[in-house]
């Protein structure tokens, strides 16, 4: 058994997501993916516009100089699954912690809304859920089965989509086979037309993600913080990202 | 003849205050304590219903929170803690004066403390109640709130020891528990006090509580030692308490919060907005219950001055915080400043720098110390002043980040401000009724004050004299 785990801690991937800005085109496809994913309600305009909005990945816009010469910079953001997460040692219940793979676990029923860990994520990508969460009529026939449909009252967050880590890794094991390179794919990753989003183990050298995440062009989200993300972006041709 | 006449003369004015009380026997003291408590007139009741009416209002307003959920609130992204957690800081920051009134005054041997440290430690006890609460009601699940409590169960489930929200509850429910040990000690006297001079219902009230108590010299002595004790052992939670408070905010990497100086900047700026606090209090009951006797300009004049001067440390430390954060220039902590100064926060801001900074100059004036209207306005201009810099802190700070696209605003909903004032009202409420059944004036303290000062005759000259009371 202790054998196990330590080949297992040994082997355990680094899951991490690279953000090529050069390819991304703000389509929100991503978005959409991960709502229709992850049971993530849809809050309205309103609540929307007050700061209220539950995306787990978000495409963030800033405007770059003067009218008329005005250039849109789009930034997908999603939980940056830091190694030194802020969120983590605030949190009083232990609902969000890390878990053996690196990844910031958030554990729905266990979290009791303090909003600490909101409060202290320096990317703000945590949502919360202000009111009991509606699927309206059709939407309530395509919830993931996979994934919890959380109360009103909790924090939730981007997961990397865990429950196809978990189910990839299952099959593979069932099949007596180790994982591929490619074969877990977070719902953003399968959906992004341009293929912005590129999701693999930073632990394996030759894996696609590990070899964009060696690129000249790769920087990380308010890297001076020292919250070593897991998220890799790389700039784009002439972006000045801000951050 | 001529030479003794001033000698006369000079005596009443010089320590008149301390002596004023000489002439009284025991029975009157007691008797002047507990006449207000049994007769309430038709204001005292008029009072209560409106307070009791606001609570009501309030429950019903946490209770449409929880069955709505936390959105019935103004709270947003990034702004997810507003008024509950500045109330909260807020009654933390009251909840200290009467530790520092009691417990460090009565190790320094102040005298002019004795009539007002019920008082003090009363609202300790209550102002931590009402801090209590704002967890409770902040929380998404407050249906879930015993999993922060480290209790033993099948799933091995603990606490995360590692949050400043756990070391919150440790240090309140410690301060809670602890003051309010400390307040019913110094009661014990006079319980048996009060036992021997009413019937009924309060006859069988005071002779529970006050424990058998006969005034032996052994039970005085236990009570003093105990009392010593708790002085001395209560200091360090009451310290502990506010830094912890501003470990909530510290710890993190907001930028504002995220400051060295916030643990002993916050334990100021709660014995400031304490002490205000209990000074106004004191001037109201005082009205409220006819203690004029006992709470004199005197006593005004010293707890003034100590607002004065709490607030002159409350300024530098703000002024030592400010200074850094303003001269790091970091681009977030800039934006913050620029909003404070000049921006959407500067109404808060100067609001917040002149109700805190206006006080400590009136406070300079004896007049104002020792007239009890001037000293009322003074003192709640103070509290007025905490109670936003608390908010500029927690609401204003977490409407900037270090991602422009995540800045945000906030507005205020009627949940939110009938929850802030049940807790003003509660607190009023059970200071009001507390002021009835318990002697509002340390008789005893008071007593025992009053035997430490008497005129001596030495030769021909009359001369005060204090004694040593341990």
């Amino acid at each position: 058994m202790a054998q196990d785990v330590k080949s297992s801690a040994e082997a355990s991937p680094r899951w991490a997501m690279v953000v090529d800005l050069d390819r991304c085109t703000g389509c929100q496809a991503c978005v959409i993916a991960c709502h229709a994913e992850n049971n993530i309600p849809v809050v309205g305009e309103e609540q929307a516009a007050y700061g209220r909005w539950m995306h787990w990945i978000i495409i963030q816009r800033y405007w770059e100089g003067e009218y008329p010469n005005v250039k849109a910079r789009l930034m997908p953001v999603m939980c940056q699954q830091c190694t030194q997460a802020p969120c983590e040692p605030v949190c009083p219940v232990f609902a969000t912690y890390h878990n053996p793979e690196g990844l910031n676990a958030q554990i729905y029923n266990r979290c009791i809304g303090t909003r600490f860990c909101g409060s202290a994520c320096p990317y703000k990508v945590r949502t919360f859920n202000w009111f009991e969460p509606e699927f309206p009529a059709p939407l309530t026939e395509q919830l993931n089965p996979d994934v919890t449909v959380r109360s009103r009252g909790i924090m939730e967050k981007c997961t990397f989509c865990i429950q196809r880590i978990r189910r990839a890794e299952m099959d593979v094991k069932a099949e007596g086979r180790q994982l591929a390179d490619g074969q877990v794919q977070p719902a953003c990753v399968q959906t992004c037309p341009p293929s912005a989003l590129v999701f693999g183990d930073l632990n394996d050298p030759n894996s696609q993600a590990s070899q964009l995440a060696r690129s000249h062009r790769s920087f990380r989200l308010l890297d001076e913080l020292g919250t070593d993300p897991a998220v890799i972006y790389l700039k784009g041709g002439e972006t000045n990202v801000p951050g | 003849m001529s030479q003794a006449d001033p000698a006369r003369a000079s005596a009443p004015s010089e320590y008149g205050e301390r002596l004023l009380l000489e002439a009284r026997q025991d029975a009157d003291i007691n008797q002047a304590v507990l006449q207000p408590m049994l007769q309430t007139g038709r204001g005292f009741w008029v009072l209560v219903t409106i307070l009791g009416a606001l609570v009501a209002w309030g429950l019903y307003a946490w209770g449409y929170l929880v069955y709505w959920g936390i959105g019935a609130s103004g709270k947003n992204r990034p702004v997810y803690w507003t008024l509950f957690i500045t109330t909260f800081v807020f009654w933390v920051g009251i909840s200290h004066a009467g530790t520092m009134i009691s417990a460090v005054l009565r190790l320094l041997k102040a005298d002019w403390r004795r009539p007002i440290t019920r008082g003090a430690e009363a609202m300790t006890a209550f102002a931590l109640m009402m801090a209590g609460l704002y967890p409770l009601i902040h929380l998404g699940r407050v249906w879930k709130f015993y999993w922060m409590i480290p209790y033993p169960n099948n799933r091995l489930m603990w606490p995360n020891f590692q949050s400043p929200l756990m070391w919150d509850m440790v240090a309140i429910f410690t301060y809670l528990i602890g003051s309010t040990l400390y307040l019913y000690l110094a009661l014990i006297p006079d319980m048996a006090m009060a036992r021997d001079y009413t019937g009924g219902w309060r006859y069988r009230l005071y002779r529970a509580l006050a424990l058998g108590w006969r005034g032996t010299e052994g039970e005085w002595h236990k009570l003093h030692r105990a009392l010593g004790i708790f002085s001395v052992a209560i200091i360090p939670i009451f310290l502990s308490v506010h830094s912890i408070v501003s470990w909530d905010f510290a710890v993190t990497i907001q930028p504002r919060w995220h400051s060295t100086i916030f643990a002993p900047y916050f334990v100021v700026g709660a014995i400031y907005s304490g002490l205000s606090a209990l000074a106004s209090i004191l001037v109201l009951v005082r009205r409220g219950m006819r203690l004029q006797e006992f709470l004199r300009a005197e006593h005004f004049n010293a707890l003034g001055r100590l607002v004065m001067i709490a607030g002159m440390a409350w300024t530098y430390f703000w002024f030592a915080g400010f200074l850094v954060e303003w001269y790091g220039n970091e681009p977030v902590t800039r934006e913050l400043i620029r909003q404070e100064v000049a921006g959407h926060l500067a109404p808060l801001f100067y609001l917040q720098m002149s109700a805190n900074l206006i006080p400590v100059g009136l406070l300079a004036f004896k007049k104002v110390r020792t007239t009890p209207v001037l000293l009322l306005a003074a003192t709640l201009l103070v509290n007025v002043g905490m109670f936003t810099e608390r908010a500029l802190i927690v609401i204003g700070s977490l409407q900037r980040n270090d991602m422009p696209f995540n800045w945000g605003t906030y507005h205020t909903t009627w949940v939110e401000v009938s929850i802030v004032v049940m807790t003003f009202a509660g607190f009023a409420l059970l200071y009001a009724l507390f002021s009835r059944i318990v002697p509002y004036v340390p008789v005893w303290e008071i007593k025992e004050g009053r035997l430490r000062y008497s005129m001596r005759r030495i030769g021909r000259l009359l001369v005060p004299t204090a004694a040593e009371i341990e």
